[in-house]
């Protein structure tokens, strides 16, 4: 007896308000039962102009808004910017400005890693535990953020040709206790989670993506690298001082949730190591270059592409000048909306639970999917 | 406070050992010390709100813990980030799906008047304009204290309610008409689409 029960699909609009969707993003899903077969993403909810306003303001105008792209790793944001307008008017950067450059960029790394997986693991339904443990130690380097930008999200921080503020002896041993802190928690994280029977079953073999398919797809960051593909950034574009610093390319191998879930955990781990080696390298000297006016920054006219290895995956600003104030034309390449892209593709023939799952690895932020 | 209690008379009585309180007060006391906020994030202030409910800041010491996804178990909506005009008839029916009585809190400055995106086409110029805010919190975005500050805010506001009498609270008067008319989600956009006792947009005169 092989006779299936055949039935009419049930459409089920989850979001923009659901607990899980990670902010105001829905989903038309067509249900077989309990088995996804059309996935249909609904973007916009958050759409604010961002590029809109960044073709109206001054180049330094646009930095702040550059935090509100992915609110979770403002510092790595204005790094992307900063580059990309750098590039575009051939500004060298002093080198203590790229040592805290690094700094800051990792340690938002941490932050972000460590909220995701606090997050992932609240979709799984271990509710709020996992998130506070998280929590706890983003609020750590927030505080950080806070001593030396004034603001714990938004921090405005980075500048063409330098950083705003410079960090004090105080501060920056503040930061080594915290950072030298850091693997305890991870230890403890992974005691407590990523062995956990539940977390396996539900993040192993659900949400496959082949290296094939991310590389056609555009998709970077850790979810790349969870397929297997050796591409990061840091080590091919090797921007700032990154060249400076030993660290490994932690890869995956099936390309599942589990592993990219796992990607998280060991960048953390790498990004601790090149905090310390910058704790180690970095001297004291000048922050800003002095030859840069950064109010009324005028680029000469060209085009420039800046990228950087977001936590998220390349963060790229797009700029067109034409020697003017403001930029002619002004494109965010934002990961998270390129790795959601394939978001049907992962989730097909799985339950619908398992597409929260699947999108919490994605780790989006609608900030900067609708920018 | 205690509408009928003599204060000599309840502290007399304090001293030995009986404890009165109107009917009021009690159900106020409760009340504000359990409410429930929708689980419902916009943009970067939902995060900033997460980090309110999470380890350090821990809004459970004030009673206010219980995240409801669902809003017909809500008692506040903290609207958290910038409201788009796609989002915008969400939000409202949200809201009316709220049961009463019900409280908003406009977290941050986009949810205030747009904020920072204010210039943009798509950015709601406050959401204030389609439902009745009680407390505001300016920043971008504001910190967790400034969260809590509401909330106590809140407490007190509902704290001073009265249940009976002619001042007695708008949610208990369901002949009254708000103070403007709140919106409801229609065929395909909101019904009515503006309130213009809220805002009227200024007429341009061009040259």
């Amino acid at each position: 007896m092989s006779a299936r029960l055949e039935g009419e699909l049930l459409e089920v609009s989850m979001g923009p308000q659901h607990p899980s969707t990670h902010g105001v993003f829905r989903m038309n899903v067509a249900l077989d039962g309990e088995i996804v077969v059309k996935l249909k993403p609904v973007f916009g909810y958050l759409h604010r102009n961002h590029e809109q306003i960044g073709e109206r303001t001054s180049y330094l105008g646009t930095m702040p808004y550059t935090d509100r792209l992915d609110y979770f790793n403002s510092m790595s944001n204005n790094w992307g910017y900063a580059l990309a307008v750098e590039k575009l008017a051939g500004v060298e950067v002093p080198e203590r400005a790229q040592y805290l450059r690094v700094i800051l960029a990792e340690l938002s790394r941490l932050q972000n890693h460590a909220s995701l997986l606090g997050f992932l693991l609240s979709d799984m339904g271990a509710w709020g535990t996992p998130l506070m443990y998280a929590f706890r130690e983003r609020e750590k380097v927030l505080d950080l953020f806070e001593s030396l930008a004034g603001s714990r999200m938004m921090c405005d921080y980075m500048r063409f040709g330098g950083c705003r503020v410079d960090a004090d002896a105080a501060w920056m041993e503040r930061a080594k206790k915290i950072v030298y802190d850091f693997p305890r928690f991870l230890d403890e994280f992974e005691e407590l989670i990523l062995e956990n029977e539940i977390v396996i079953a539900r993040t192993q073999h659900v949400g496959r993506v082949s290296a094939e398919l991310a590389i056609s797809a555009g998709i970077t960051g850790p979810m790349l690298r969870a397929s297997g593909v050796n591409y990061d950034l840091r080590k091919v574009d090797g921007y700032g001082f990154y060249p400076r610093f030993k660290f490994r390319i932690p890869l995956g191998e099936h390309g599942d949730t589990y592993d990219r879930l796992m990607m998280r955990v060991l960048e953390m781990r790498e990004s601790i190591d090149i905090l310390k080696q910058a704790f180690e390298a970095i001297t004291p000297g000048p922050i800003t270059n002095p030859k840069v006016k950064v109010r009324g920054f005028r680029p000469p006219a060209g085009e420039c592409y800046g990228r950087i290895e977001g936590p998220k995956g390349e963060l790229g600003f797009y700029l067109i000048s034409d020697g003017t104030g403001t930029p002619y034309r002004y494109h965010v390449r934002a990961p998270s909306f390129i790795n959601l892209t394939i978001l049907e593709d992962m989730c097909l023939g799985h339950t619908v639970a398992d597409v929260m799952v699947i999108l919490g690895s994605i780790d989006i932020v609608m900030g900067e999917v609708d920018r | 406070m205690s509408e009928g209690v003599d204060e000599g008379l309840r502290s007399e009585l304090q001293k030995q050992g009986v404890w009165v309180t109107s009917m009021q007060e009690l159900y106020n006391w409760g009340r504000k010390n359990s409410i429930w906020p929708l689980q419902f994030g916009l943009a970067c202030c939902a995060i900033e709100m997460i980090a309110t409910a999470a380890s350090r800041y821990d809004l459970a010491r004030f009673g206010g813990e219980v995240f409801r996804p669902s809003p017909r178990q809500a008692d506040l909506m903290i609207v958290a980030g910038t409201v788009t005009k796609k989002m915008a008839p969400q939000v409202v029916r949200l809201y009316n799906q709220m049961p009463d009585p019900k409280y908003v809190i406009a977290m941050g400055a986009c949810a205030i008047s747009g904020g920072p995106f204010k210039q943009g086409y798509n950015v709601l110029k406050g959401i204030d304009r389609y439902i009745p805010v009680d407390v505001y919190i300016p920043g971008c975005p504001p910190r967790p204290e400034a969260l809590l500050h509401a909330f106590m805010e809140l407490q007190r506001k509902i704290d001073e309610q009265k249940l009976t009498g002619a001042g007695k609270a708008e949610f208990l008067k369901p002949q009254q008409p708000s103070e403007f008319p709140v919106p409801a989600f229609g065929a395909h956009d909101l019904q009515p689409p503006s309130n213009p006792d809220v805002f009227r947009p200024p007429h341009l005169e061009r040259a």
